[in-house]
């Protein structure tokens, strides 16, 4: 078995935004709504049902008096978002269909000919990612081009990318080399950036690692990501004792108060 | 009119044109933004105020679901038990006639919110019981089966028909509605509870209870405009109202700051407004009730009954619509 995993490099990117462009070319995904918020260049927003890919372009705040070559001038920090292919996946194990399954490269693998359109998966992932489309009805995420990682061809983002920010393979491997690059920036006197990979939280690691430059929550990411099904034992037990509960309530109002009237 | 427009007339003597200077130098000011306005990307406020998390797609078939499945299934809850302590055959009769229709429009509902028939099938390959949605399902093909059984089982009797097999889906058929229908009702708690929506998974122990009692509410007061006046109903009633009251409380005093779309805005208006029709209403009408004439007592039952089944509808809104907005209020 192959732990395939995506090291997404901020610090290399670029925004060109190839990976965008060749996600939807090979998976043949929808053109999405399109449209300038006047946040930077991003033109996508956020990860949906038919972006699989997203450039985040997080905009330094101008200081009054800084410009030039000054060091603390306005900068971008650009970072190619993607499905965090988790270690437990809220969105797989919420699934009422079987439609979303683990894949043979350790990937979570939508199968929309299974999926029905519940919805449930997009309320189970903790990094809002899952998306239903509104026309198709059916919910969609990154594949993992799954189809071509079993012709032992590369992700279509990862082929595509300039610069190497998005960089494809196995993940104890992308984690080594992530950490190398953190020395090799640290020597260039960058020192704050960071890896962002989740492994003690609830998700247990994901399958997509990166590299950012400053804060992470900045860019969406989340410190501690949790699943929701950590929370069934709770909910669970409570639907047992409230049944329990209205049970006796009910056994006794009526025998209590059941022939006589009032 | 800001003071420089009304002082513009006389500009003549250096005085006054450096009086205006000042002035239009404090007006200024005033319009230098002490924090930027804009959206920018930090750790406080994410990737430019945009929401980490995504919105429910839930339309207006799940909440409706919500409060029939609740009603439904306390509804043959109080069948089952009417029957067993040997209640008035036309509240029995009643009780399953409501499971019954709750156990036609859930799939209905379901099934125009997935937008093909054939879609609501593919729920039925797997049973997974780490998927409350998929555990759901089966609770409603169980509670289904169990409410058709008793109510044709009922029918048949009524008609004289096949005795034998009347009195087995009949007697079968309530015990299985009753077992279903306690889960059915409640387990929509843990369904939108285990998610990772903060404002329902924040919630997740207090959801089944509420929504268990919110739905015994509204089958109490179905049952009695249905023109049942059983007292077991009013008291049932009564403790639902007393049940709602506690939570709307509960509700009220949380002070963990991924609650507030169940304080602030409109969904917290509409938390508040199904809580007081399902909580403090009833239980004042009710109590009130216990201290009159049989007529007037009678007419303020009515009234509770009209107030719960109204709360818990609103309720169920009221859940969503915080979801909603918790979802795009969530950061990372």
């Amino acid at each position: 078995m192959k732990t395939s995993a995506f090291l997404t490099d901020s610090t290399l990117c670029i925004g060109c935004k190839a990976c965008e462009v060749a996600c939807k070319e090979w998976n043949d995904v929808p053109p999405d709504f399109v449209e300038w918020r006047g946040l930077s260049y991003d033109n996508t927003w956020a990860l949906s049902a038919r972006t699989w890919r997203h450039v985040m372009f997080v905009e330094g705040i101008p200081e009054v008096g800084k410009g030039g070559n000054d060091p603390a001038t306005m900068g971008w920090g650009l970072l190619s978002d993607v499905c965090k292919h988790c270690e437990v996946a809220g969105c797989l194990e919420a699934c009422p269909t079987g439609a979303l399954v683990r894949t043979e490269f350790e990937s979570v693998y939508l199968q929309p000919d299974i999926c029905n359109g519940c919805g449930y998966c997009v309320v189970s992932c903790p990094f809002g990612v899952v998306a239903k489309d509104a026309d198709d009805g059916r919910a969609f995420k990154c594949t993992f081009c799954y189809d071509r990682q079993k012709a032992d061809l590369q992700p279509a983002c990862a082929k595509v990318c300039p610069t190497q920010s998005i960089q494809f393979g196995e993940l104890d491997q992308l984690r080594e080399r992530a950490r190398e690059r953190i020395g090799q920036l640290k020597d260039r006197g960058i020192h704050d950036a960071s890896i962002w990979d989740p492994v003690d939280t609830g998700v247990a690691g994901t399958h997509a690692i990166f590299i950012v430059r400053g804060e992470q929550k900045a860019y969406n990411l989340p410190p501690n990501p949790e699943v929701p099904t950590t929370y069934l034992r709770s909910g669970w037990t409570s639907v047992a004792v409230a049944a329990g509960a209205m049970l006796v309530g009910t056994l006794i109002a009526f025998l209590g108060a059941g022939g006589r009237k009032l | 009119m800001s003071d420089i427009a009304r002082s513009r007339p006389r500009v003549s003597g250096e005085l006054e044109r450096e009086q205006r200077l000042t002035l239009i130098q404090r007006e200024a000011a005033a319009l230098v933004p002490s924090e930027p306005r804009v959206a920018i990307a930090s750790a406080e406020r994410g990737y430019y105020e945009l929401p980490l998390l995504k919105e429910p797609t839930w339309t207006w078939e799940i909440p409706l679901y919500l409060f029939i499945g609740g009603a439904a299934g306390t509804a043959s809850v109080i069948a089952g038990i009417a029957r067993l302590t040997g209640a008035s055959p036309k509240l029995v009769r009643d009780a399953r006639r409501i499971s019954f229709a709750g156990a036609v429009l859930s799939p209905t509902l379901l099934i125009s919110d997935l937008g093909r028939p054939e879609r609501f099938l593919a729920m039925l390959r797997v049973f997974k019981p780490q998927s409350p949605m998929s555990m759901g399902v089966w609770i409603l093909m169980g509670f289904s089966a169990a409410t058709t059984a008793a109510n044709v089982g009922a029918w048949l009797r009524e008609r004289s028909m096949f005795p034998g097999l009347a009195a087995l889906l009949e007697g079968g058929g309530d015990v299985a509605a009753l077992a279903f229908g306690l889960p059915f009702a409640s387990y929509t708690g843990v369904l939108i509870g285990a998610t990772v929506i903060p404002v329902w998974n924040c919630n997740v122990a207090l959801l089944p209870p509420h929504f268990l009692v919110s739905g015994l509410g509204a089958s109490v007061g179905m049952l009695e405009l249905a023109g049942n006046d059983a007292p077991a109903l009013h008291w049932l009633g009564l403790g639902a109202a007393a049940v709602e009251t506690a939570v709307g409380v509960e509700i009220e005093r949380e002070k963990n700051p991924s609650q507030a779309p169940l304080k602030r805005g409109s969904s917290g208006w509409l938390i508040r407004l199904g809580g007081v029709l399902s909580g403090p209403i009833p239980l004042a009408l009710r109590t009130a009730s216990l201290f009159m004439k049989p007529k007037r007592a009678a007419k303020l039952r009515k009234y509770a009954a009209v107030s719960a089944v109204v709360g818990s509808a609103i309720t169920r809104v009221a859940w969503i619509h915080a979801g909603q907005v918790s979802a795009r209020q969530s950061r990372p």
